[in-house]
Protein backbone atom coordinates (compact mmCIF):
# COMPACT_ATOMS: atom_id res chain seq x y z
CA UNK A 1 0.00 0.00 0.00
CA UNK A 2 2.90 2.66 1.02
CA UNK A 3 4.81 1.30 -1.73
CA UNK A 4 2.39 1.24 -4.17
CA UNK A 5 0.83 5.11 -3.13
CA UNK A 6 4.69 6.34 -3.34
CA UNK A 7 5.07 5.02 -7.20
CA UNK A 8 1.95 6.45 -8.05
CA UNK A 9 2.21 9.86 -6.15
CA UNK A 10 5.63 9.70 -7.77
CA UNK A 11 4.52 9.35 -11.34
CA UNK A 12 1.30 11.57 -10.83
CA UNK A 13 3.71 14.37 -9.72
CA UNK A 14 5.93 14.01 -13.00
CA UNK A 15 3.49 14.14 -15.24
CA UNK A 16 2.06 17.28 -13.77
CA UNK A 17 5.44 18.48 -13.59
CA UNK A 18 5.99 18.06 -17.38
CA UNK A 19 2.39 19.36 -17.95
CA UNK A 20 3.71 22.71 -16.11
CA UNK A 21 6.04 23.35 -18.67
CA UNK A 22 3.52 24.44 -21.13
CA UNK A 23 2.42 27.27 -18.42
CA UNK A 24 2.29 30.99 -18.37
CA UNK A 25 5.44 31.54 -16.80
CA UNK A 26 4.75 33.02 -13.24
CA UNK A 27 3.24 37.26 -13.08
CA UNK A 28 2.90 36.86 -16.95
CA UNK A 29 0.30 39.94 -17.93
CA UNK A 30 -1.09 37.70 -20.78
CA UNK A 31 -1.36 34.50 -18.99
CA UNK A 32 -4.97 33.07 -20.34
CA UNK A 33 -6.14 33.15 -16.42
CA UNK A 34 -5.82 37.19 -17.24
CA UNK A 35 -6.81 37.95 -20.15
CA UNK A 36 -10.57 36.92 -20.78
CA UNK A 37 -12.72 38.43 -18.41
CA UNK A 38 -10.46 39.79 -15.61
CA UNK A 39 -9.88 43.02 -17.48
CA UNK A 40 -13.36 43.60 -17.67
CA UNK A 41 -13.86 43.32 -13.60
CA UNK A 42 -10.60 45.39 -13.31
CA UNK A 43 -11.36 48.23 -15.32
CA UNK A 44 -15.36 48.72 -15.02
CA UNK A 45 -15.93 47.38 -11.62
CA UNK A 46 -16.22 51.34 -10.54
CA UNK A 47 -17.90 52.55 -12.98
CA UNK A 48 -20.43 49.95 -12.81
CA UNK A 49 -20.86 49.38 -8.50
CA UNK A 50 -19.13 51.84 -7.39
CA UNK A 51 -17.16 49.68 -5.19
CA UNK A 52 -12.83 50.22 -5.37
CA UNK A 53 -12.02 46.71 -3.90
CA UNK A 54 -12.55 44.38 -7.30
CA UNK A 55 -12.46 41.40 -4.91
CA UNK A 56 -15.92 42.09 -3.26
CA UNK A 57 -17.32 43.52 -6.21
CA UNK A 58 -16.70 40.55 -8.06
CA UNK A 59 -17.54 37.79 -5.19
CA UNK A 60 -21.15 40.11 -4.12
CA UNK A 61 -22.16 41.37 -7.81
CA UNK A 62 -20.56 39.77 -11.23
CA UNK A 63 -20.44 35.73 -9.04
CA UNK A 64 -23.17 36.95 -7.02
CA UNK A 65 -25.10 33.46 -7.79
CA UNK A 66 -21.40 31.76 -6.97
CA UNK A 67 -20.89 33.43 -3.59
CA UNK A 68 -25.01 32.51 -2.36
CA UNK A 69 -24.57 28.79 -3.08
CA UNK A 70 -21.04 28.68 -1.60
CA UNK A 71 -23.02 30.30 1.15
CA UNK A 72 -25.80 27.65 1.34
CA UNK A 73 -22.87 25.06 0.52
CA UNK A 74 -21.67 26.14 4.42
CA UNK A 75 -24.96 26.22 5.68
CA UNK A 76 -25.63 22.69 5.10
CA UNK A 77 -22.27 21.40 6.50
CA UNK A 78 -23.72 23.19 9.09
CA UNK A 79 -26.93 21.39 8.80
CA UNK A 80 -25.32 18.76 8.66
CA UNK A 81 -23.13 18.60 11.42
CA UNK A 82 -26.32 18.90 13.87
CA UNK A 83 -27.84 15.92 12.02
CA UNK A 84 -25.21 13.73 12.52
CA UNK A 85 -23.89 14.63 15.60
CA UNK A 86 -26.36 15.97 18.05
CA UNK A 87 -28.03 13.92 20.76
CA UNK A 88 -30.82 15.24 22.05
CA UNK A 89 -31.65 12.81 25.07
CA UNK A 90 -30.45 13.77 28.15
CA UNK A 91 -28.76 11.82 30.97
CA UNK A 92 -30.37 12.75 33.96
CA UNK A 93 -27.91 11.92 37.18
CA UNK A 94 -28.93 11.33 40.48
CA UNK A 95 -27.84 14.49 42.23
CA UNK A 96 -26.31 17.68 41.20
CA UNK A 97 -23.91 20.13 42.73
CA UNK A 98 -24.19 23.59 43.03
CA UNK A 99 -21.53 25.74 44.48
CA UNK A 100 -21.85 29.45 45.47
CA UNK A 101 -19.06 31.41 44.30
CA UNK A 102 -18.67 34.42 46.04
CA UNK A 103 -18.73 32.04 49.48
CA UNK A 104 -17.47 28.49 48.24
CA UNK A 105 -20.68 27.03 49.83
CA UNK A 106 -22.07 23.85 47.58
CA UNK A 107 -25.36 23.15 47.18
CA UNK A 108 -27.02 19.38 46.48
CA UNK A 109 -29.59 19.13 44.20
CA UNK A 110 -31.66 16.16 44.52
CA UNK A 111 -33.28 14.59 41.06
CA UNK A 112 -36.35 16.27 40.48
CA UNK A 113 -34.98 19.38 42.54
CA UNK A 114 -35.75 22.28 40.67
CA UNK A 115 -32.55 24.96 40.71
CA UNK A 116 -32.27 28.39 38.20
CA UNK A 117 -29.39 27.06 36.08
CA UNK A 118 -29.00 30.54 34.67
CA UNK A 119 -27.77 32.20 37.75
CA UNK A 120 -24.23 33.56 37.62
CA UNK A 121 -23.63 33.10 41.12
CA UNK A 122 -23.69 29.78 41.12
CA UNK A 123 -21.49 27.20 38.84
CA UNK A 124 -22.49 23.55 38.39
CA UNK A 125 -19.58 20.99 39.74
CA UNK A 126 -19.62 17.75 37.98
CA UNK A 127 -17.24 15.76 35.82
CA UNK A 128 -16.82 18.06 33.00
CA UNK A 129 -15.89 21.25 35.24
CA UNK A 130 -13.02 23.03 35.63
CA UNK A 131 -10.85 25.26 37.78
CA UNK A 132 -10.77 28.66 37.69
CA UNK A 133 -8.18 30.38 35.65
CA UNK A 134 -8.16 33.76 36.03
CA UNK A 135 -5.64 35.03 33.70
CA UNK A 136 -6.91 33.24 31.04
CA UNK A 137 -10.44 34.16 31.75
CA UNK A 138 -9.41 37.55 32.35
CA UNK A 139 -7.69 37.68 29.33
CA UNK A 140 -10.30 36.34 27.05
CA UNK A 141 -13.30 38.45 28.30
CA UNK A 142 -11.01 41.32 27.85
CA UNK A 143 -10.00 40.79 24.61
CA UNK A 144 -13.37 39.12 22.84
CA UNK A 145 -15.21 42.69 22.50
CA UNK A 146 -12.24 43.93 20.27
CA UNK A 147 -12.35 40.86 18.38
CA UNK A 148 -15.71 41.11 17.90
CA UNK A 149 -15.09 44.73 16.68
CA UNK A 150 -12.67 44.11 14.29
CA UNK A 151 -14.91 41.75 12.65
CA UNK A 152 -17.95 44.32 12.04
CA UNK A 153 -15.05 46.59 10.77
CA UNK A 154 -13.66 43.90 8.35
CA UNK A 155 -17.44 43.28 7.31
CA UNK A 156 -18.56 46.96 7.40
CA UNK A 157 -15.35 47.93 5.23
CA UNK A 158 -15.04 45.27 2.76
CA UNK A 159 -16.09 47.65 0.18
CA UNK A 160 -12.92 50.07 0.69
CA UNK A 161 -9.81 47.52 1.83
CA UNK A 162 -9.49 43.79 2.47
CA UNK A 163 -12.47 42.57 4.13
CA UNK A 164 -15.73 41.24 3.54
CA UNK A 165 -18.45 38.89 4.95
CA UNK A 166 -16.37 35.82 4.61
CA UNK A 167 -13.72 36.98 6.38
CA UNK A 168 -15.47 39.35 9.01
CA UNK A 169 -17.77 36.31 9.44
CA UNK A 170 -14.84 33.80 10.43
CA UNK A 171 -13.39 36.46 13.00
CA UNK A 172 -17.08 36.94 14.86
CA UNK A 173 -17.35 33.11 14.84
CA UNK A 174 -13.68 32.76 16.11
CA UNK A 175 -14.38 35.52 19.19
CA UNK A 176 -17.22 33.45 19.89
CA UNK A 177 -14.83 30.30 19.89
CA UNK A 178 -12.16 32.05 21.88
CA UNK A 179 -14.67 32.50 24.85
CA UNK A 180 -15.79 28.97 24.68
CA UNK A 181 -12.24 27.30 25.39
CA UNK A 182 -11.89 30.18 27.56
CA UNK A 183 -15.00 29.49 29.88
CA UNK A 184 -16.55 25.95 29.15
CA UNK A 185 -19.01 25.16 26.47
CA UNK A 186 -21.96 25.40 29.40
CA UNK A 187 -21.46 29.11 30.12
CA UNK A 188 -20.55 29.74 26.08
CA UNK A 189 -24.06 28.29 25.55
CA UNK A 190 -25.85 30.26 27.92
CA UNK A 191 -24.34 33.36 25.91
CA UNK A 192 -25.46 32.48 22.39
CA UNK A 193 -27.55 28.92 22.58
CA UNK A 194 -27.85 26.67 19.74
CA UNK A 195 -31.95 27.85 18.82
CA UNK A 196 -29.82 30.95 18.54
CA UNK A 197 -27.25 29.73 16.14
CA UNK A 198 -29.17 28.08 13.93
CA UNK A 199 -31.41 30.82 13.41
CA UNK A 200 -28.68 32.92 12.48
CA UNK A 201 -27.36 30.52 10.10
CA UNK A 202 -30.69 30.79 7.90
CA UNK A 203 -31.08 34.40 8.69
CA UNK A 204 -28.09 34.68 6.97
CA UNK A 205 -29.02 32.72 4.11
CA UNK A 206 -32.56 34.43 3.88
CA UNK A 207 -30.75 37.78 3.69
CA UNK A 208 -28.54 36.92 0.62
CA UNK A 209 -31.26 35.03 -0.74
CA UNK A 210 -34.25 37.21 0.16
CA UNK A 211 -32.07 40.05 -1.75
CA UNK A 212 -32.17 38.47 -5.08
CA UNK A 213 -35.57 37.80 -4.81
CA UNK A 214 -36.69 40.95 -3.80
CA UNK A 215 -34.78 42.38 -6.80
CA UNK A 216 -36.50 40.09 -8.96
CA UNK A 217 -39.72 41.41 -7.63
CA UNK A 218 -38.80 45.32 -8.01
CA UNK A 219 -38.76 44.00 -12.01
CA UNK A 220 -34.92 42.91 -12.79
CA UNK A 221 -32.81 39.92 -12.64
CA UNK A 222 -32.16 37.72 -9.35
CA UNK A 223 -29.56 39.47 -7.55
CA UNK A 224 -29.30 42.70 -10.01
CA UNK A 225 -29.11 45.15 -7.03
CA UNK A 226 -29.79 48.04 -9.23
CA UNK A 227 -33.49 47.58 -8.82
CA UNK A 228 -33.05 48.41 -5.30
CA UNK A 229 -32.12 51.93 -6.03
CA UNK A 230 -36.10 52.71 -5.59
CA UNK A 231 -35.79 51.59 -2.27
CA UNK A 232 -32.60 52.87 -0.93
CA UNK A 233 -33.38 56.01 -2.80
CA UNK A 234 -29.76 56.15 -4.49
CA UNK A 235 -29.17 55.46 -8.01
CA UNK A 236 -28.64 52.14 -9.43
CA UNK A 237 -24.48 52.15 -8.97
CA UNK A 238 -24.72 53.43 -5.58
CA UNK A 239 -27.23 50.64 -5.02
CA UNK A 240 -25.24 48.15 -6.63
CA UNK A 241 -22.95 49.36 -3.89
CA UNK A 242 -25.15 49.11 -0.77
CA UNK A 243 -26.58 45.52 -2.72
CA UNK A 244 -23.05 43.97 -2.22
CA UNK A 245 -23.08 45.51 1.64
CA UNK A 246 -26.56 43.77 2.14
CA UNK A 247 -25.19 40.47 1.29
CA UNK A 248 -21.91 40.82 3.11
CA UNK A 249 -23.41 41.01 6.05
CA UNK A 250 -25.59 38.05 5.36
CA UNK A 251 -22.72 36.15 4.21
CA UNK A 252 -20.94 37.26 7.76
CA UNK A 253 -23.95 35.93 9.71
CA UNK A 254 -24.21 32.98 8.15
CA UNK A 255 -20.52 31.96 8.58
CA UNK A 256 -19.97 33.03 12.08
CA UNK A 257 -23.38 31.34 13.00
CA UNK A 258 -21.69 27.85 11.21
CA UNK A 259 -18.58 28.34 12.83
CA UNK A 260 -19.90 28.51 15.92
CA UNK A 261 -22.42 25.38 15.06
CA UNK A 262 -19.84 23.24 14.06
CA UNK A 263 -17.43 23.97 17.16
CA UNK A 264 -20.09 23.72 20.33
CA UNK A 265 -21.02 19.54 18.12
CA UNK A 266 -17.49 18.83 17.50
CA UNK A 267 -15.97 19.69 21.19
CA UNK A 268 -18.72 18.20 22.98
CA UNK A 269 -19.68 15.09 20.12
CA UNK A 270 -23.27 16.28 20.17
CA UNK A 271 -23.87 16.36 23.32
CA UNK A 272 -23.43 20.31 23.88
CA UNK A 273 -22.76 19.67 27.90
CA UNK A 274 -18.95 19.84 27.95
CA UNK A 275 -16.44 21.82 25.79
CA UNK A 276 -12.78 21.22 25.51
CA UNK B 1 22.23 26.34 -19.02
CA UNK B 2 20.75 29.94 -19.06
CA UNK B 3 17.36 28.56 -20.76
CA UNK B 4 16.96 25.97 -17.94
CA UNK B 5 17.67 28.43 -15.14
CA UNK B 6 14.70 30.61 -16.87
CA UNK B 7 12.88 27.26 -16.89
CA UNK B 8 13.13 26.83 -13.10
CA UNK B 9 12.82 30.02 -12.49
CA UNK B 10 9.09 30.86 -14.47
CA UNK B 11 7.68 27.90 -13.03
CA UNK B 12 9.10 27.04 -9.35
CA UNK B 13 5.78 28.28 -7.70
CA UNK B 14 3.89 25.45 -9.74
CA UNK B 15 6.61 22.63 -8.64
CA UNK B 16 6.53 23.33 -5.35
CA UNK B 17 2.51 23.52 -5.28
CA UNK B 18 2.83 20.12 -7.31
CA UNK B 19 4.96 18.45 -4.39
CA UNK B 20 2.16 20.03 -1.50
CA UNK B 21 0.03 18.18 -3.66
CA UNK B 22 1.31 14.82 -3.77
CA UNK B 23 2.45 15.17 0.19
CA UNK B 24 -1.60 15.63 0.64
CA UNK B 25 -2.44 12.43 -1.76
CA UNK B 26 0.27 10.66 -0.71
CA UNK B 27 -1.35 10.59 2.82
CA UNK B 28 -4.47 10.25 1.86
CA UNK B 29 -3.66 6.92 0.23
CA UNK B 30 -0.98 5.41 2.38
CA UNK B 31 -2.03 6.44 5.83
CA UNK B 32 -4.56 4.59 8.18
CA UNK B 33 -5.49 6.93 10.23
CA UNK B 34 -8.74 8.45 9.00
CA UNK B 35 -7.36 12.04 10.87
CA UNK B 36 -4.36 11.62 8.63
CA UNK B 37 -6.29 11.33 5.62
CA UNK B 38 -8.30 14.46 6.76
CA UNK B 39 -4.91 15.91 7.46
CA UNK B 40 -3.70 14.97 4.07
CA UNK B 41 -7.02 16.18 2.19
CA UNK B 42 -6.33 19.80 3.66
CA UNK B 43 -3.04 20.17 2.51
CA UNK B 44 -3.95 19.11 -0.73
CA UNK B 45 -6.70 21.53 -0.90
CA UNK B 46 -3.85 24.10 0.31
CA UNK B 47 -2.34 23.21 -2.47
CA UNK B 48 -4.89 23.89 -5.12
CA UNK B 49 -5.73 27.27 -3.39
CA UNK B 50 -2.02 28.57 -3.76
CA UNK B 51 -1.83 27.24 -7.28
CA UNK B 52 -5.07 29.38 -7.88
CA UNK B 53 -3.62 32.48 -5.66
CA UNK B 54 -0.45 32.11 -7.60
CA UNK B 55 -2.22 32.30 -11.30
CA UNK B 56 -3.64 35.46 -10.40
CA UNK B 57 -0.33 37.60 -9.96
CA UNK B 58 1.17 39.95 -12.71
CA UNK B 59 4.42 41.21 -12.44
CA UNK B 60 4.38 44.74 -11.99
CA UNK B 61 0.92 45.08 -10.48
CA UNK B 62 -0.27 45.84 -6.83
CA UNK B 63 -3.21 44.48 -5.54
CA UNK B 64 -6.82 44.80 -6.66
CA UNK B 65 -8.24 47.53 -4.74
CA UNK B 66 -8.23 50.54 -6.98
CA UNK B 67 -6.98 53.80 -5.81
CA UNK B 68 -9.27 56.34 -5.23
CA UNK B 69 -10.05 59.89 -4.17
CA UNK B 70 -13.18 61.71 -2.83
CA UNK B 71 -12.54 64.50 -5.44
CA UNK B 72 -10.86 62.70 -8.31
CA UNK B 73 -12.67 61.73 -11.36
CA UNK B 74 -12.79 58.60 -12.11
CA UNK B 75 -9.32 57.61 -13.82
CA UNK B 76 -8.54 55.38 -16.49
CA UNK B 77 -7.85 51.87 -15.08
CA UNK B 78 -5.81 49.81 -16.81
CA UNK B 79 -6.09 46.17 -16.29
CA UNK B 80 -2.17 45.42 -16.06
CA UNK B 81 -1.80 47.62 -13.48
CA UNK B 82 -3.54 45.38 -11.21
CA UNK B 83 -3.58 41.55 -10.40
CA UNK B 84 -6.32 39.41 -11.12
CA UNK B 85 -9.08 39.07 -8.98
CA UNK B 86 -11.08 36.18 -9.95
CA UNK B 87 -9.06 34.17 -8.73
CA UNK B 88 -8.59 35.77 -5.00
CA UNK B 89 -12.24 35.29 -5.02
CA UNK B 90 -12.82 31.83 -5.89
CA UNK B 91 -10.73 30.89 -3.34
CA UNK B 92 -11.56 33.17 -0.61
CA UNK B 93 -14.91 31.14 -0.60
CA UNK B 94 -13.10 28.32 -1.04
CA UNK B 95 -11.37 28.63 2.41
CA UNK B 96 -14.06 28.97 4.32
CA UNK B 97 -16.17 26.39 2.34
CA UNK B 98 -12.87 23.90 3.03
CA UNK B 99 -13.34 24.84 7.01
CA UNK B 100 -17.21 23.97 6.60
CA UNK B 101 -16.10 20.51 4.66
CA UNK B 102 -13.51 19.63 7.29
CA UNK B 103 -16.18 20.47 9.74
CA UNK B 104 -18.44 17.88 8.34
CA UNK B 105 -15.45 14.94 7.69
CA UNK B 106 -14.30 15.77 11.69
CA UNK B 107 -18.35 14.96 12.12
CA UNK B 108 -18.35 11.96 10.70
CA UNK B 109 -14.94 11.04 12.43
CA UNK B 110 -16.17 11.12 15.53
CA UNK B 111 -19.49 9.21 14.27
CA UNK B 112 -17.40 6.08 12.92
CA UNK B 113 -15.35 6.70 16.89
CA UNK B 114 -18.09 6.33 19.00
CA UNK B 115 -19.09 2.78 16.44
CA UNK B 116 -16.31 1.52 16.38
CA UNK B 117 -14.08 2.76 19.12
CA UNK B 118 -10.84 3.33 16.37
CA UNK B 119 -9.76 5.24 13.82
CA UNK B 120 -7.85 3.00 12.39
CA UNK B 121 -8.74 1.53 8.76
CA UNK B 122 -7.77 -2.25 9.31
CA UNK B 123 -9.02 -2.09 12.25
CA UNK B 124 -12.28 -0.71 11.36
CA UNK B 125 -12.62 -3.12 8.75
CA UNK B 126 -11.98 -6.06 10.82
CA UNK B 127 -14.64 -5.00 12.67
CA UNK B 128 -16.97 -4.68 10.54
CA UNK B 129 -16.18 -8.21 9.12
CA UNK B 130 -16.73 -9.37 12.67
CA UNK B 131 -20.28 -8.24 12.92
Amino acid sequence: MKIGGLILVVILGSVLIYGSLEFPPWGDPASPASSHVSPYYIEKSVEDTSVPNLVTAVLADYRGYDTMFETIVIFTAGIACIFLLRIFRKEETETRLYRHIPTGITLRIEKSGKFPEKSAAFERIDSVWVPHDLIVKTTCRLIVPFIQIFALYVIAHGHHSPGGGFQGGVILGAAMILYAVAFNLRSATRRMGERLTVLLCTLGVFIYAGTGVLCMLLGLNYLDYSALAGVLGVDPVTARSHGILIVEIGVGIAVMAVMVTLYYNLASAGKHDEGL
Amino acid sequence: MEVLLDVLISRVNYWVYIVLMMIGLYGIIAKKNLVKKIIGMNILQTAVILFFISIGAKKNATIPIIEHGHDAAHTAVTATHYINPLPHVLMLTAIVVAVATLGVALTLVIKVHQQYHTLEENEILERIREA
